[in-house]
């Protein structure tokens, strides 16, 4: 019942065709891979070579930014079709982090 | 049709994870299952934020004392590659390579595993300089932050160890392969959270 499914045979052009875009997908998925080394590189070596705290806190937060965000949309699919509803459950988990984040700092702060 | 069916990669469907009503509901479920995760881990940050290096007066440890980059580097990177092999296993998923994504799967256990190591070397150290859970408000929050982590990284790799061996002689279903899926969506995710801890949490520690 629940593991039902209807079974279709590809054609030999609809299986190649598939096979190309999965190797795209593949392909676009290492470049993300790529980046995400090379964005923990600087983080790292910006911490590293001690400039001023007020340069680097924004610049790695950002570098932390782009990274989740590349391995939300290609490791973990978010790109693909169908995500409507993956990306409403975390995007409402992500409001609540950063009131969370925002609140107990507020607290620190003026508290 | 019943979920033992042998596929071809010719009839094997583009999306093996959400063919079946169990597949999608398992999609489903583990997204809002993340969106959770991520309230959890928020929460452990804020508190992580709010009292980091607060503790009895006079205390000796700080961020800037205890954390060691070379360490959290290698850490990151295990990790991250980790995340890229759980990719080559989904991969070879959609083409119908079983052997391909249970070899896969396996070497993002062992880097895994490499990672648990280092961190439970890490933590090993702290507790032996005096740095406990219970030193100060600072190490508990530490502690629980990084600690959780670790746990979700136990969990993970016990999930996926137990899939590879329970479906090694099985071969792909459609009744497996959402299975598969959420496991390796579940690892990406702790490497998502990696991130924001050594940033947030080694970076800007040492950082000060």
């Amino acid at each position: 019942m629940s593991h039902d499914a209807q079974v279709f045979v590809k054609s030999q052009t609809e299986f190649e065709y598939s096979k190309r875009k999965r190797k795209e997908a593949m392909r676009s998925q290492i470049t993300s891979f790529a980046i995400m080394i090379f964005l923990t590189l600087i983080a790292f070596s910006a911490v590293a070579a001690g400039f001023s705290k007020y340069y680097i806190a924004p610049i790695i937060l950002l570098l932390a930014a782009v990274q989740v965000v590349l391995q939300l949309y290609y490791f973990m699919h978010m790109n693909e079709k169908n995500h409507g509803i993956a990306a409403f459950f975390l995007y409402t988990g992500a409001l609540f982090a950063f009131t969370f984040i925002l609140t107990f700092l507020t607290i620190i702060w003026w508290g | 049709m019943d979920f033992n069916t042998k596929y071809t990669p010719q009839t094997w469907p583009e999306h093996p994870e959400q063919v079946t009503l169990e597949g999608k509901n398992k999609f489903l479920g583990f997204w809002l299952f993340l969106g959770g995760e991520t309230v959890l881990f928020a929460s452990l940050f804020a508190t992580y934020l709010a009292l980091k290096n607060k503790g009895p007066s006079g205390m000796e440890y700080s961020t800037q004392t205890l954390f060691e980059l070379p360490l959290v580097f290698v850490m990151t990177m295990l990790l991250l590659t980790s995340s890229l092999t759980s990719v080559y296993a989904m991969y070879h998923m959609k083409n119908h390579n079983f052997k391909g994504m249970q070899t896969w799967m396996a070497i993002t256990v062992l880097l895994g595993l490499g990672f648990l190591c280092l961190e439970i070397y890490e933590f090993n150290h702290y507790v032996h300089i005096g740095f406990t859970y219970g030193q100060s408000a600072f190490s508990s929050a530490f502690f629980t932050l990084v600690g959780t982590h670790g746990i979700h990284v136990v969990i993970g790799l016990v999930w996926i160890i137990l899939l590879i061996l329970r479906n090694a002689k099985r071969g792909f279903s459609l009744y497996n392969a959402p299975k598969y899926y959420t496991a390796s969506l579940y690892w990406h995710f702790i490497d998502v959270v990696w991130v924001f801890i050594f940033t947030v949490v080694y970076l800007m520690g040492v950082v000060g």
